[in-house]
């Protein structure tokens, strides 16, 4: 199949950007989307050019390191997939595909399609975590955990840390990541001792690293690639408000 | 050198607790003067990391992902193994142990793998209370599966995605630390060389990949847990940016290299559609479960098959040839991954394969659907089901999916000794990137539990036995050693840049993977490595005059990032051929074609075992081979490590 690439090209965060028009001819209709611009970067290179600089590492779905918007979407319009797992077959010959990073303020953009998500690293450390010293855990089984309790936990955790909820929401609003990360440790009972911490920390370096708010448009669930639900987004409300209060009282 | 296992003395079941209290300590109030650098963030990684950190040393740790939570040890899906025996089967740390021995084909450390069997249980709680979301019973306890490779059901699985939990939840660990001070983190940046001071690791020159720009750490001690070396073959399960380099700059500052002919094949991936692959997909091993795996037995059929005149369900229960079941009757389709990897060849080398590529089987789900309905196994392999639609648009609730082998794992790495420390004092490796625990074939579920194991609960004590004895913070980065070091690599990207050749990195990169995947992947011969041995040393002197890295090094440059990798892949690889060549035995993931029971051998004739199985020889190779580099081009030297097997009995490993 034959395709015209809109490709946002930008040295570094310095640089101005601008979108470039490319040719992708013959392309395999098998091929990922990935590997589509593996072969018209092979062929810029050849050409003398440099090739368009994007994030990748796993391909498969999970490491969540692949960041593109693909014709306006994050990961594209395809549900529940990231865009390593895109396929050409998705496309038609003749398409025109418009490419370019995940924006955001808090994603400040390194070169073309790869953008710096350490707010996220950031946020994690400000308590999305469980305290527990290696060597300090008692016996696994001592710790029973209903299965349905359990299963939500899972759901949250599924995330992948992407940031494609947040470049699709139009405040760039990282509440899906947020509350996921939050939902995943605050529903077991392990999570329970930091509870509130965890909820206050979290949320005020969210706000510190700029993103912002959540207005309920719900772009994010539709985008996420691990199809995490905005029923954590109430959850982590509603802890908010709770943690808030306690700490107002003590 | 001669090679100090320094494996303790006493019984099986007691040498970790002996040595636990031989290891020297070191008091709090000392802890916090020593450095330590840990290079990768994976399982093994990010869990020394966090675990030395909470110990009081400081710790640097580096990776070259754009954060420590997307090592590649997150995209395990099975699960992790540990000796619980939650269900009551029998399972204790001793056949947790005797499996891992066995399945590794008799070629692993006894007193390692009774180490990792012992402290799995330990892994199993840590992670628990770490929140990380174990599958669990309706009781509200952990709940198991089975895995290829053994009878017990003693797999921890996280739905499909156990890897990814455990990462988070070692991930979590890190980022707790980084919060208190402990970890210093560098994201996005590459280890280039290790830096020797008298003989002694003391620190790291690394890359930053966004700026650039070239800088030098220094520690009283470096650990290297930086993976496996499985894209030398160019196509693997890997992730695109694994690579053999910190390694391999250890490897030729006096590192040896153990064992790096052993490579595991998965039996179950997504078969390969064309030359633009970039990977190849694996499909969970947990799938053979409940899948049965066939060819037809006609090739006839097969052609049919791979022609489109026929589908998989107009081939008659009776016309199919369910061979892994046929072989081995008590594992069946469980049989470990090089057994079940090989066997898949075998069929597909007869004609009877059945992709358009003729490189491909079937596992089939059909019947597990009928005997446990559709939702069920939606329940269980749901999202592995869906992947496999999204890559090769084909329904396995319908129709059956097609797999073929693809390289997975490495078992070989750097060596170490029992403290996990190479030949280098102060240069220690964790997780894939050493040798250790799982000989020539590795089983499934076993690779998390030996990261973890490394990481958690074996470099937090084996560590002090180095430090104890040095005076920490003596070292810094102005001393001549680092300079030196530093400006080595400076050169050696120079050169890179200055190419400026005609042929893209990839182009050689897919060249030497297809020639090791051919002389060096299922099947290997004399006559083969030797070709791909004078082969190699020709595509690396093309590399070097006729590859195109464009741009400058100034900032982020991904082909220039590639280069250095594919560089030392095209040195790594005249290792892992020598080796490969050196061992005149099938073992494991390490099949010579000339090494292979016949219809003739006595042991076939008395029901040992079956024709086209691995022949060791124990007698000549009941060793770990390893390699010391004397300059690039000229052949390493072997040094051996005689292994012992004083508690499993060496034996023709059967499982039929």
């Amino acid at each position: 199949m034959n395709l015209t690439l809109k490709v946002w090209r930008q040295k570094s965060v310095h640089d101005d950007g601008l979108i470039e028009t490319y040719q992708a001819k013959d392309i395999p209709i098998e091929a990922s989307f990935l590997e589509m611009l593996d072969i018209v970067n092979q062929r810029i290179i050849i050409d003398g050019g440099e090739p368009i600089h994007f994030d990748y590492d796993c391909r498969e779905g999970i490491c969540g390191q692949c960041s593109l918007t693909i014709n306006g979407i994050p990961h594209s319009k395809e549900r529940g997939v990231t865009a390593c797992q895109l396929h050409m077959r998705k496309f038609k010959d003749g398409d025109t595909i418009w490419i370019e990073p995940f924006r955001a303020k808090a994603f400040p953009l390194q070169r073309d399609l790869m953008v710096d998500r350490s707010a996220f690293d950031r946020i994690i450390a400000a308590g999305g975590f469980i305290d527990v010293r290696t060597g300090s855990a008692q016996d696994a089984n001592n710790l029973p955990v209903a299965k349905t309790r359990a299963d939500s936990a899972m759901d949250a955790a599924a995330c992948i840390g992407c940031g494609a909820c947040v470049a699709a929401c139009k405040n760039a609003s990282a509440m899906l990541f947020v509350s996921a990360k939050a939902a995943h440790l605050n529903l077991l009972p392990q999570g329970a001792p930091e509870k509130d911490k965890r909820v206050l920390g979290m949320v005020r370096q969210m706000d510190a690293e700029g993103f912002g708010n959540c207005t309920n448009l719900y772009e994010c669930e539709a985008v996420c690639p691990k199809e995490i639900s905005t029923e954590n987004i109430a959850r982590l409300n509603r802890d908010y408000a709770v943690a808030l209060a306690k700490e107002a009282t003590v | 050198m001669s090679l100090d296992s320094k494996i303790p003395e006493g019984p099986i079941d007691q040498k970790w607790t002996k040595h636990k209290m031989d290891s020297k300590l070191i008091n709090p109030s000392n802890k916090r003067k020593f450095k330590v650098i840990v290079v990768g963030s994976g399982l093994a990684g990010g869990s020394a990391a966090a675990s030395l950190s909470e110990m009081g040393y400081q710790v640097k740790c580096f990776c070259y992902q754009d954060t420590p939570r997307r090592a590649h040890s997150i995209a395990a899906q099975g699960g992790i193994n540990a000796a619980k025996n939650y269900q009551n089967d029998g399972d204790s740390v001793y056949r947790l142990f005797y499996d891992t021995v066995k399945g590794g084909d008799f070629r692993s450390r006894e007193a390692n793998v009774h180490r990792l069997a012992e402290v799995s249980s330990n892994i199993i709680d840590q992670c628990t209370a770490q929140g990380v979301p174990f599958a669990r019973e309706y009781g509200g306890l952990l709940d198991n599966r089975s895995f290829g490779g053994a009878q017990v059901s003693r797999t921890f699985y996280a739905r499909g995605q156990t890897g990814q939990q455990l990462l988070i939840g070692c991930y979590q660990a890190l980022q707790k630390e980084i919060s208190k001070g402990g970890v210093e983190m560098h994201t996005r940046t590459e280890m280039m060389d290790v830096v020797l001071v008298d003989g002694h690791a003391k620190g790291i020159v690394v890359r930053d990949l966004v700026t650039g720009e070239i800088s030098s750490h220094a520690a009283d001690a470096v650990c290297l847990a930086t993976g496996g070396y499985g894209n030398v073959f160019y196509l693997s399960t890997n992730a695109m940016g694994c690579n053999v380099t910190a390694a391999f700059k250890a490897y030729k500052r006096g590192a040896y290299i153990a064992n790096p002919c052993y490579t595991q094949i998965h039996p179950t991936c997504i078969p390969v559609s064309g030359d633009y692959q970039s990977k190849l997909t694996l499909m969970s091993e947990s799938l053979r479960n409940d899948g049965r795996i066939w060819v037809p037995v006609s090739k006839e059929d097969a052609e049919a098959i791979r022609t489109g005149n026929k589908k998989p369900e107009d081939i008659a229960e009776e016309d199919r040839d369910y061979y892994l079941e046929r072989k081995y009757p008590s594992f069946g389709n469980l049989a470990p991954r090089d057994i079940s990897s090989r066997a898949a060849k075998e069929v597909c080398d007869e004609g009877r394969g059945v992709a358009p590529t003729g490189l491909g089987v079937y596992l089939d789900f059909k019947d597990a659907i009928g005997r446990l309905g559709e939702d069920v196994i939606r329940a269980r392999y749901g999202n592995l089901f869906q992947m496999y639609e999204k890559i090769s648009g084909d329904n396995p609730y319908q129709t059956p999916m097609q797999i073929f082998p693809a390289v997975h794992y490495t078992m070989g790495g750097l060596w170490v000794d029992y403290n996990l420390q190479t030949t280098i004092p102060g240069l220690h490796c964790l997780g894939e990137a050493n040798f250790s625990d799982h000989g020539a074939n590795r089983l499934g579920a076993s690779a998390l539990m030996q990261g973890l194991a490394d990481g958690y609960f074996v470099i937090p004590t084996t560590i002090a036995n180095y430090l104890a004895d040095q005076k920490p913070g003596s070292i810094n980065t102005d001393m001549d050693e680092f300079t030196q070091a530093e400006s080595t690599v400076k050169e050696r990207i120079e050169q890179l840049i200055n190419i400026n050749g005609s042929r893209t990195v990839d182009s050689f990169h897919k060249e030497l993977g297809l020639l090791v995947w051919e002389q060096c992947g299922m099947g290997r011969s004399k006559e083969g490595l030797e070709m791909a041995l004078k082969r190699i040393p020709e595509i690396r002197e093309e590399f070097w005059t006729n590859a195109r890295i464009p741009g400058d090094a100034n900032g982020v440059n991904t082909e220039l990032e590639k280069a250095g990798r594919v560089a030392d892949f095209l040195e790594f690889a005249e290792v892992m051929c020598t080796d490969a060549l050196n061992r005149e035995e099938s073992c494991g993931g390490h099949f010579r074609l000339e090494y292979q029971f016949t219809e003739d051998s006595d042991e076939v004739k008395e029901g040992k075992t079956q024709a086209g199985e691995a022949l060791r020889r124990d007698a000549e190779y009941a060793y770990v081979a390893a390699w010391e580099f004397n300059g690039v081009g000229t052949p390493p030297t072997l040094h051996k490590e005689e292994l012992e097997f004083e508690n499993v009995h060496l034996a023709i490993r059967s499982y039929a």
